[in-house]
């Protein structure tokens, strides 16, 4: 399946290849390169490539390409999802996914990617097995090693992959026995000028973060699960539990893991916790333009807002901007065009305001791009949904675990349009259809 | 070897020798010598004692093969440390091996026996990391070894070992694909495995082996769909890709009933009234009414297990892996009732949350789903909905769905959120959204107006390319109703003189070209504008100027025949031959001339003819053609190896061949009934009729699911004594084996006989179709394996009996086949049963063909093997030393019959010493023409050999007439190498490239020692040599072959594998044998020392370490196989 997999940097330079058949040469990534240089972003890559003897499937992640060659038919997804499991194990084991990272341990990420797969084909991807055998590099056991000559090489094998729960590994241990769940929701929404929803959703996760010894069974359930509306689940959760009692039922992964996806669709349910005042003009005449933008609560459910930034990506024609805010900082980078206001904590009685005006390139036409701004924040102690947990039950073990839950909501791509209507309003109405012959007629 | 030696040469530090390698090649980038001296660091560092040192060694050294560096040339230092008790050192020992075994075959093999030994582990997680390694070596010479593990494994009783097995029949497959139909044979039984563990591996090597062999799937289909939930994510995949093709061969659509209330394609699109749609709608009645007929004749009812697939696959759309529920969605898409399908989508906008690239592949699939299953998707319509950050690529796809989203209830929305991205800084995205609008406007008449007009505000737009891509748009969309709009195209007519981009120049010309009479005034006037810019032009616009003028020229000559012309003469000296020659064309053809053809009267018809509208489709129609989710459907094209998704059945296959065995379970229990069968059995198999082939495989069938129930080793036992008998001392294991390989057989039987017996009688036609149609099928495979059987039976004969006595009888007994009847129905079953071969054998030993007289057969035969028996008693009695080897020559073809073009060349390893030069081995080679001329002037040109080998060429064959045949004998240095010596074969006409490759055993030539020289030697090879210590001692333990447990035996198999003589020895327990290696003299020694029950251990002595081990290899295979 998988052939072979090349890391590249942005610069373009291949520091990391792996091969599970026999070798490929590199020269196979120049049609890789050939269409990075085409498109200009690296998102725009297209992820799969064809070349006359090989596919490549490529990520991107970090800043850095994770491309795979691949030689015959196979899902193009079960190649994604892999690499991307790939990047997520790297980030496990090091903290972060980055070239830096990957160089400074390239050998246990080459083992680890061998253990990764066979042939071609996933082997370990569970990061429980994978760290029994390759053990995370820690500062200590790093100066030991060097030390003594050991290895972080796990010295048992490696029984996890033999249970019939491969997601855990097998003795753990510990004095402090502990269970935290952090339930995160995202929003995603579209607001258009107004402040009318267009969209929203909620993507909400369950971080768990389990160190308990033994094998425990865990049963989570909810205070409110009719709420879910689409779930994915780690693989260690009972489905069918679920389908008839809607609680979550598993033997947890030894560390942090991801529960549970889950999405609260229904509009009407999604609050949105800020509202945005905001006016972008430019003149007809003169190379400039203003700005005004101000940004209250709404329904925040009586808590605060924190870590709130808003990111507006200002049309290329606008060269520089003379803006105060009576609150947070701003930067405006010209070669982006990308301006970023950092408020931080929403303050309800004195609303953070950011006004001025936007000098543009003289001589060029009145910008027609349609700016749209991001906004992002944070609320700490809220799940905005209403999701609550209700319980955390725990089975086929005799201590009695520390439990914890936490609840944070962040804005996930939370968009807001600014447009300005050049279209009909009305679809049905032939008015302006009427209208624009009489134009064209009299224009002739 | 070369390298290594080249190593120790270099440790004085001579830089002058300039091995380019070390140069481009350094462990972490410094000066050139240093670089030296790092590389001689490394492998002081593998030689030192100390772990650490090595770990820090092999530690840089991985580090380099990631970067890409070269470091094979270090590979004898590496592969020295396989054996090293670190558990890391060895891990990345196995790293290296891995990556360079392929390039370094010979020392690659130095290590194999490391491998062997931990197969036999009794750690399951070492059995297995052994048989990992051991597979991953893509060496060639290994692959029966290979093969062997593999089939160990097979049966292993750690289901990881298991499914490291599987992991490992695609890399055999790789290596040897002629291995298939052993792989084959070990795929099945894996698939029959129970643990979830081994289910997705052995799915997956099935796909790459054998995808076509569905039949291997119906007795395990319940049980995977069972359980599926359990197997882990990755092999999850697989196996839902693969029963989707399955359930594809095996059951009915679903919806062949419904399929004339297709909402995506029926309902709906009446609604569109554009005529192109009607077009199609006819198209889909027709196909439609094919359907319901058939419909009609028979209600459908879901196979049980066509459900038990959609059940048991549902709860994977909640998997937190996106292919896993790609799978799903794609598994539920092709298979599942149009009423079921809904359930998928809620999963895949789940997966547009995922990363970007998650999002591509699925939008793309969705792209295609939307086209035929609109209504399912319809309410996530805002899931689709673009965000500017979103990456060109998905902006594009999500477009995409929203049009072929779009009906007359959401149009507007759609059409008010298209407005937005026509804002966009994104131009090409802007672009994709302007023909999006145009698409929506053909497929829906309502707005068709209102996007028209809104594409003629975008006519003014600032940006050109926005300008352009709308001009395309509204061009297309004119045609359908060009009388309504000419103002837009007077508005358009104007914009010439603004817009640069080419499509969008000739665009516009073309439209005043087509509507020419809708602007009278105008058009005379763009074409004077026209003329005057044509040499400016790009080419795609020129043709259009040539157009339009001859569009003029035929409606309105009077005003524009001047222009026409000097625009046709422009065009005449264009650099573009497409324009020259549309010009000479035009002018043809629209000119009167007295010259002109009969054509040009029907030019107005030509130009001014009707053309029909385009069609503004999606580009995702009719992708579903291939599997969803596959590459092949990402790429719209044909991925190599993809297995197409096979159209339904008209009618549903028998559905019992999933039946498990259960009910025969019980039948079989009964075993007097068993018994019975046995013992009437020689009648059967002898008798003659068309009834012997079915009973004999009823039988078989009966006593496949005996020897399941474990009763199957007694059974066959007493079954195929005649066989034993015959070689009486076949060995357990091989028995095992062939047991084995009968029962699987059987089982492909029972696959496609199922139940014979109690349905017989409702269901015995239809199974005796099937019958004939399996035997059909199977014959022509079958037919190579008993020719296999045969020869491999012929060998083991000829081992035991080593007389030429026994040859001849060998001989006859081929003989004997070839002059049987071949309509025989005796025959014909030995093609189809293994176990049977041997007894339908010893029919073959009888010199006349009279197989009806089956009683006096068998006992013939019967008297026959007491007599060879006796023969090969009396065998033992021989002295070794009479063993003349040279009878066991064994003949390799050199050029084969069709490829020499009639000339066909054989050649052994004569085993005689080479007069000219000692240091050669001798290769007899014998020349057959058969073609029907002569050939004249045979000789060798052209040697192409390794370093340091050398060739002495046989003297010219003048002529070698017509069915003749010549014998020559040639000599050949192979440098102690088994390195092939590559040559062309010439003849006055031809030449032809050969290559002779030595076996190793043939690399040497027997000396004799005495029993104390032999130890003395051996002490000497032990501890004289200081630098490779240990290195040329090699020690095997092995389990001897049932056959070849006398010294005998053991003498003459080891002698047939290497030219090597005995030496005599004073204990009965020992053999021993000594040889010099033909070019370097290098002594050889081996001994053989036999204790209880089988086990033995082999020890080879030889400096030459390569050679060593390949000779364990060898000789290792001659004893155990």
């Amino acid at each position: 399946m998988i052939h072979s997999l090349f890391l590249i940097n942005h610069t373009g330079d291949i520091f990391l290849e792996k091969h599970w058949k026999s070798v490929i040469g590199r020269s196979v990534c120049d049609y890789f390169f050939e269409a990075r240089e085409k498109a200009v972003e690296p998102e725009n890559v297209p992820p799969v490539l064809q070349t006359p003897h090989h596919y490549l499937i490529s990520i991107y992640r970090g800043k850095l390409f994770f491309l795979s060659v691949i030689q015959t038919e196979v899902p193009p997804l079960f190649v994604i999802e892999f690499l991307h499991r790939v990047a997520d194990t790297i980030q496990d084991y090091f903290g972060e996914c980055s070239e830096g990272v990957i160089k400074d341990n390239v050998v246990t990420v080459y083992e680890l990617l061998e253990e990764m797969l066979d042939n071609g084909f996933p082997l370990a991807t569970e990061s429980n097995v994978l760290k029994e055998m390759i053990r995370p590099p820690t500062i200590l056991r790093s100066v030991v090693n060097t030390l003594t000559g050991a290895s972080n090489v796990g010295d048992t094998l490696p029984t996890g992959q033999l249970s019939n729960v491969p997601w855990r590994r097998v003795g753990v241990k510990y004095t402090n026995n502990e269970a935290y769940f952090d339930v995160i929701e995202e929003i995603d929404a579209i607001l258009d000028k107004s402040g009318t929803t267009v969209f929203a959703e909620i993507q909400g996760v369950i971080e768990a973060c389990v160190r308990l010894t033994g094998m425990p069974d865990l049963t989570l359930s909810f205070m409110n699960p009719r709420l879910l509306d689409d779930v994915s689940f780690h693989p260690c959760v009972r489905f069918k539990r679920w389908e008839s009692e809607r609680v979550l039922s598993f033997i947890p992964p030894d560390g942090n893991f991801t529960l549970m996806n889950y999405h609260v669709s229904s509009q009407n349910l999604v609050a949105i916790p800020v509202y945005v005042k905001q006016s972008i003009s430019f003149f007809e005449t003169g190379p400039c333009g203003r700005l005004d933008i101000t940004i209250g609560p709404k329904q925040t459910m009586g808590k605060t807002v924190e870590g709130l930034m808003v990111t507006i990506h200002m049309p290329k024609a606008v060269l520089s901007a003379n803006l105060t805010a009576t609150q947070g900082t701003y930067t405006y980078d010209l070669a982006t065009k990308v301006l970023v206001w950092d408020i931080g904590k929403l303050n309800p009685q004195k609303l953070p305001n950011l006004k001025g005006s936007l000098t543009t390139q003289a001589g060029t036409p009145k910008p027609e791009d349609n700016p749209s701004l991001n906004i992002d924040l944070k609320i700490q102690q809220l799940a905005i949904s209403g999701l609550k947990v209700s319980r955390l039950d725990m089975y086929g073990e005799k201590y009695k675990p520390f439990k914890g839950v936490k609840y944070l909501t962040k804005a996930g791509k939370f968009q807001i349009y600014i447009y300005m209507f050049i279209f009909l309003e009305n679809l049905m109405s032939y008015l302006l259809f009427e209208w624009l012959q009489c134009v064209l007629k009299h224009s002739i | 070897m070369s390298a290594s030696s080249a190593f120790n040469d270099e440790k004085g530090g001579s830089s002058s020798v300039g091995e380019p390698e070390y140069g481009h090649d350094p462990a972490s980038g410094g000066i050139f010598s240093s670089d030296y001296k790092r590389h001689d660091d490394l492998k002081e560092m593998l030689d030192s004692n100390k772990d650490s040192l090595k770990l820090e060694a092999m530690k840089r050294i991985v580090a380099m093969i990631a970067r890409g560096k070269n470091a094979s040339d270090l590979f004898p230092a590496v592969v020295k440390n396989v054996a090293c008790k670190n558990i890391e050192v060895k891990k990345l020992v196995y790293v290296y091996l891995v990556r360079y075994a392929e390039e370094q075959q010979d020392l690659a093999l130095l290590s194999i026996s490391t491998f062997q030994r931990g197969l036999k582990d009794p750690n399951q997680l070492i059995r297995a990391s052994a048989l990992r390694v051991l597979s991953s070596i893509r060496v060639t010479i290994i692959v029966p070894i290979m093969m062997l593990a593999i089939k160990e494994a097979a049966s292993d009783m750690s289901p990881y070992v298991r499914k490291t097995a599987a992991h490992a029949i695609p890399k055999l497959y790789s290596l040897d694909p002629e291995q298939k139909d052993q792989l084959i044979e070990v795929i099945e039984k894996l698939l029959a495995d129970k643990t979830t563990l081994v289910a997705g591996s052995v799915v997956m090597a099935f796909e790459e082996v054998c995808p076509e062999r569905i039949d291997l799937i119906h007795k395990n289909y319940r049980k995977l769909c069972n359980l599926l939930i359990d197997v882990e994510e990755w092999g999850q995949v697989v196996i839902i890709n693969m029963l989707t093709r399955y359930a594809r061969t095996q059951f009915l659509n679903p919806n062949m009933n419904e399929s004339l209330l297709e909402e995506g394609s029926g309902g709906d699109r009446t609604f569109y009234g554009s005529d192109e749609d009607e077009d199609e709608d006819e198209e889909e009645k027709e196909k439609k009414a094919e359907t319901p007929a058939m419909a009609k004749r028979k209600p459908y009812v879901m196979d049980p297990d066509h459900r038990l697939l959609l059940r048991n696959t549902k709860p994977l759309l909640q998997s937190r892996n996106a292919a896993v529920v790609m799978a799903v969605a794609q598994l539920y898409f092709h298979l599942a009732p149009k009423a079921e399908v809904g359930v998928i989508a809620k999963a895949l906008v789940r997966l547009l949350r995922s990363h970007s690239e998650v999002q591509y592949v699925v939008l793309q699939n969705v792209a295609t789903m939307t086209i035929k299953r609109r209504g399912m998707f319809e309410p996530y319509l805002k899931s689709f909905y673009i965000r500017s950050t979103d990456p060109t690529q998905i902006k594009v796809l999500k477009l995409e769905v929203l049009t072929n989203l779009a009906n007359e209830t959401n149009i507007s929305t759609i059409l008010r959120e298209f407005q937005t991205y026509i804002k966009s800084m994104d131009k090409d995205f802007v672009a994709a959204t302007i023909q999006a609008i145009g698409r929506c406007a053909t497929n829906i008449g309502e707005v068709r107006d209102t996007c028209l007009n809104g594409l003629v505000q975008l006519l003014s737009n600032r940006d050109e390319l926005v300008v352009a891509e709308s001009v395309v748009v509204i061009k297309k969309l004119l045609q359908m109703q060009p009388e309504k709009h000419s103002d837009i195209i007077k508005h358009m007519a104007k914009l010439t003189d603004n817009i640069q981009v080419p499509m969008a120049r000739a665009s516009i010309l073309w439209l005043i070209g087509e509507y020419c009479e809708h602007v009278p005034k105008i058009a005379p006037d763009v074409l004077r504008k026209m003329a005057k810019s044509f040499t400016n032009e790009e080419d795609i616009v020129k043709l259009q100027i040539i157009n339009l003028a001859a569009k003029l020229y035929l409606t309105n000559s009077k005003q524009t025949k001047l222009l026409t012309q000097y625009v046709l003469n422009l065009a005449k000296y264009d650099q573009n031959y497409d324009i020259r020659d549309r010009a000479r064309f035009i002018r043809q053809l629209i000119v009167p001339t007295e010259k002109s053809g009969a054509l040009s009267k029907y030019a107005k018809k030509l130009f001014l003819a009707l053309k029909p509208a385009p069609v503004l489709e999606s580009p995702f129609k009719d992708r579903d053609h291939f599997q969803l989710g596959s590459l092949s459907h990402l790429l719209n094209a044909k991925a190599g190896g993809y297995q197409e998704l096979p159209d339904w059945p008209e009618a549903a296959p028998d559905p019992s061949v999933r039946n498990v065995e259960v009910p025969e379970w019980t039948k079989c229990s009964s075993r007097e009934k068993r018994k019975e069968k046995k013992v009437e059995k020689p009648f059967y198999s002898d008798s003659e009729g068309e009834s012997g082939p079915t009973e004999s495989a009823d039988s078989e069938s009966d006593s496949a699911s005996g020897s399941e129930s474990g009763s199957g080793s007694e059974e066959s036992a007493s079954r195929s004594e005649s066989e034993e008998s015959e070689d009486g001392s076949e060995s357990e294991e091989e028995e095992e084996e062939e047991e084995e390989e009968k029962e699987k057989k059987k089982k492909k039987k029972e696959l496609k006989k199922p139940v014979q017996e109690s349905e017989s009688e409702q269901s015995s036609e239809e199974e005796e179709r099937k019958h004939q149609r399996k035997t059909k099928q199977r014959k022509s495979d079958s037919e190579s394996e008993s020719d296999e059987d045969e020869e491999s039976e012929s060998e083991s004969s000829q081992s035991e009996s080593e007389e030429s006595e026994s040859e001849a009888e060998v001989k006859k007994k081929k003989k004997a086949a070839e002059s049987k009847p071949p309509s025989k129905p005796v025959k014909k079953e030995s093609k189809k049963e293994k176990k049977e071969m041997s007894l339908l054998d010893l029919d073959d030993f009888e010199p006349a063909p009279s197989p009806q007289v089956t009683p006096v057969n068998t006992f013939l035969s019967n008297s026959l093997v007491t007599d060879l028996e006796g023969l090969s008693l009396s065998d033992t009695v021989l002295s070794p030393a009479t063993i003349a080897p040279s009878s066991a020559l064994k003949n390799y073809e050199l050029l084969h019959r069709i490829t020499g073009e009639g000339l066909s060349v054989e050649y052994c390893f004569s085993r005689q010493p080479f007069s000219p030069d000692a240091n050669m081995v001798a290769v007899q080679m014998q020349f057959t023409n058969n073609a029907t001329a002569d050939t004249k002037n045979l000789h060798i040109e052209d040697v192409k050999l390794q370093s340091g080998m050398r060739v002495k060429e046989f003297s010219e064959i003048e002529l070698l007439p017509a069915g003749e045949t010549a014998t020559a004998v040639m000599g050949i240095d192979f440098c102690d190498s088994t390195q092939a010596a590559n040559f062309q074969l010439c003849t006055h006409t031809r030449k032809f490239f050969v290559s002779i490759q030595p076996p190793v055993g043939e690399l040497m030539r027997p000396v004799f020692l005495t029993e104390n020289e032999f130890k003395k030697e051996q002490e000497k090879l032990l501890h004289n040599l200081g630098q490779l210590m240990g290195m040329n001692e090699i020690t095997e333990k092995l389990t001897l072959d049932m056959k070849c447990r006398n010294e005998h035996t053991i003498v003459q198999r080891v002698t047939t594998a290497a030219n090597l003589s005995r030496v005599p020895c004073g204990s009965d327990k020992e053999c021993r044998f000594a040889g010099r290696t033909v070019s370097s003299s290098s002594l050889v020694l081996v001994t053989v020392a036999t204790k209880e029950e089988g086990a033995a251990q082999l020890t080879v002595n030889c400096e030459k370490m390569v050679i060593g081990t390949m000779l364990v290899k060898d000789i290792l295979l001659a004893l155990t196989q």
